[in-house]
């Protein structure tokens, strides 16, 4: 008995020596995503590598352990921004994250400034929110969407192509692609097509590729994100254009549909250009840790989206580190803006608007040593890119 | 103007306005003979097209695909028809509406559930790829087939419907149920044929779409709203109307994408036409549709007498 009472003294005096860091409110991290409809695929892939980042640093960040809350957007902005709502003002989240959608993103955003918290976009970035409409409190960890296309605009007149035909879809992002190709390509623009895009998106680009083939450029370019870019592969591989027009492509050629166009034997798409931020070959020792036990975890390799997610949870987590916690709203945000590196991309600074100043490099589909297809870097286009709209951000 | 592009665009026109007819034939069927506005039709157009990926994953043969997932669709359709439509003919409107769509949302996510949510990347059949020329233009085989297989179907829907007892008795039925109930006709079984028969065409048509779009979940609401308004157009109830209502909406949708942009540069500045093409092409149909309710708020081809 006497033991037992010493024993259970002796529980009650660690438990209460344990209390003050237990009863710390744990970090909420809010994370808007996709995970029904056919987008879903691209908002598993996000989740898996939040998880990933969760495991990676141990459930905690500066000591305080961290809760992540998914809610999903539904592809739509009206879901979106409900989603956002809830985690801002039921869940009471000090930070909210993720967010695929240029359109989902800039019909949430205002919750979150609005409420004076800080978002942090994993994945969109929609020229509005990088320009005029730039908020302090707004931070994007991927890419202006007109970076990754003026890339290619450049790798377009280095690689000689004088004549080019535009795909994309018509929402926020598909025009800022679109924007982005014409702001740096020199040859002529024979056509553009901006199709359907959203819930009931048009998935079959017949008509499109028929007016592609019949303007006689030398070369297509596509942005299809998502099951779409499959899709599109598909049917540009099936009408035979690939004989006759040189493919280029931004966000369309990922991880999300490379094994299923190798299922489909279309190796057309084999030594197609993209140009991205990331590949899961990028020389960092964060990134390689975080590809094989990506890989090791589910089996394929991860798509840009999931190393922006990754990324987006430890700058949010290096951050908090440096402000000594989530509470001072204004010392995270000095510390995000500091930041001069996230781990899946290595160097990278934030500008005026709180985008990324990075590389940009020039990637290949290519067959890996275990015989999955793949991308590699091929060639760095830009160095320390900086987006156009910075210049009219006030912040 | 270029003849090449414009065959190749008339194909594709076709080949869509085929896939719509088989999805609207069903539709405007259990619509018009049996008074029930069934939103999840679309469904059986994503379950054919699972169904149909599946056998041919297991078998590589598509042909065997489209066999074994055709009775299947038509299975499941008869099924919904017997568990869930039945006890609601005798209800009004909204309440099909709120009923089917909630078969939507829960036949959405059985499949979201049993195959996941990345959709499923159908292959098309080898010995139908490639491409065949017609008036200078390449026009892929495998569109042609569609548009082949899809007039077929249309013709030996039009026999049944014209020539056979079950034709008979639907047209019976889309004119006069009440009628026909008292002539000693089960018209429960039938209800339930006409269900399995609209399912199964919808499903042809998914699977067909699915070696060019893939497999995917919610593909079905997609073409779902425009086969209401190839209903609509072509007079409900009417299988003719169908027809034509979905070759009109397939032809006159893909020669807007096709031709709107070039059509509006000769009457606005090009930027201004880059912008508007997309957003007025996407809108045509319904503005088609609004158009010919004005006119003819019956459709075109309404069934003779209700």
């Amino acid at each position: 008995m006497k033991y037992l009472k010493a024993w259970m003294a002796g529980v009650a005096l660690t438990t209460a020596a344990a209390l003050p860091v237990q009863a710390d409110d744990p970090i909420k991290i809010g994370i808007v995503t996709t995970l029904t409809t056919p987008a879903a695929v691209i908002g598993e892939d996000v989740k898996k590598a939040f998880e990933l980042a969760y495991e990676h640093m141990g459930g905690q960040m500066n000591g305080t352990p961290v809760e992540l809350v998914f809610e999903d957007d539904g592809f739509r902005p009206e879901v979106g921004k409900q989603a956002t709502d809830k985690l801002v003002k039921q869940d009471g989240v000090d930070i909210v994250t993720g967010y695929i959608w240029s359109h989902v993103l800039l019909a949430s955003a205002r919750s979150v400034t609005e409420a004076d918290k800080i978002i942090v976009s994993a994945n969109a970035g929609p020229s509005q929110l990088a320009g005029k409409r730039c908020h302090p409190n707004f931070f994007n960890v991927s890419w202006q969407n007109d970076q990754t296309p003026m890339a290619l605009g450049e790798v377009l007149n280095q690689r000689g192509v004088k004549s080019v035909y535009l795909m994309a879809p018509n929402y926020a992002a598909g025009k800022n692609m679109v924007s982005g190709v014409e702001r740096t390509f020199q040859g002529d623009v024979v056509g553009t097509d901006l199709t359907k895009w959203g819930k009931d998106a048009q998935l079959d680009f017949s008509a499109e590729l028929a007016k592609a083939r019949a303007s006689g450029a030398q070369a297509l370019w596509a942005f299809y994100p998502g099951k779409a870019g499959g899709a599109f592969i598909k049917q540009f591989t099936d009408a035979g254009l690939g004989d006759q027009m040189e493919l280029y492509t931004v966000f369309t050629v990922d991880a999300l549909s490379l094994p299923r166009l190798q299922a489909g034997g279309l190796d057309g798409v084999l030594g197609s250009l993209a140009t991205m931020t990331w590949s899961p070959d990028l020389d960092t020792p964060e990134n390689a840790k975080f590809v094989a036990d990506f890989r090791a975890k589910h089996g394929a390799y991860p798509s840009f989206y999931a190393a922006q997610a990754y990324d987006a949870l430890f700058f949010i987590k290096g951050a908090v580190e440096a402000a000594g916690g989530i509470e001072d709203v204004d010392a995270v945000r000095a510390a995000m803006r500091a930041t001069t590196s996230l781990p899946t991309r290595g160097a990278v600074t934030f500008g005026p608007n709180n985008f990324p100043i990075q590389n940009l490099y020039l990637r290949e589909t290519i067959v890996d040593a275990d015989g999955n297809w793949t991308t590699k870097i091929v060639g760095t286009v830009y160095e320390a890119h900086q987006d156009p709209y910075a210049a009219e951000c006030a912040n | 103007m270029d003849l090449a592009l414009f065959v190749t665009q008339t194909l594709n026109g076709l080949q869509l306005g085929v896939l719509l007819f088989l999805v609207a034939a069903g539709l405007t069927l259990i619509f018009g003979i049996m008074d029930f506005i069934n939103l999840a039709h679309g469904a059986f157009y994503m379950l054919g097209a699972y169904f149909c990926g599946t056998v041919l994953a297991l078998t590589d043969s598509f042909l065997l695909g489209l066999l074994i997932a055709l009775p299947l669709t038509a299975a499941a359709g008869y099924i919904a028809e017997v568990t869930i439509a039945r006890s609601l003919y005798t209800r009004d409107h909204l309440d099909h509406v709120l009923a089917t769509f909630g078969l939507i949302l829960v036949l959405d996510t059985a499949v979201h559930w049993f195959w996941g949510a990345e959709g499923m990347a159908v292959p098309s059949p080898s010995w139908l790829s490639g491409q065949v020329g017609l008036f200078g233009a390449e026009l892929p085989t495998y569109r042609v087939a569609i548009v082949a297989v899809g007039l077929m179907v249309a013709a030996g829907l039009y026999l049944m419907v014209a020539h056979t007892r079950l034709g008979m008795l639907i047209r019976a039925g889309a004119a006069n149920r009440t009628m026909v109930q008292a002539l000693g006709i089960d018209i429960q079984k039938l209800f339930a044929v006409v269900f399995a028969i609209g399912a199964a065409m919808a499903g042809l048509a998914g699977m067909m779409i699915a070696p060019i779009t893939e497999a995917s979940i919610g593909m079905g609401n997609e073409i779902i709203i425009v086969a209401f308004v190839v209903i609509i157009i072509g007079g409900i109830g009417s299988i003719k109307g169908a027809f034509i209502g979905a070759l009109i909406v397939g032809v006159i949708d893909t020669m807007g994408r096709s031709y709107l942009d070039q059509l509006l540069k000769l009457v606005m500045s090009e930027q201004f036409a880059e912008t508007a093409a997309p957003a007025l092409s996407a809108m045509l149909i319904y503005i088609i549709m609004a158009a010919i309710l004005v006119v003819r708020p019956q459709g075109l081809f309404p069934p003779r007498t209700r």
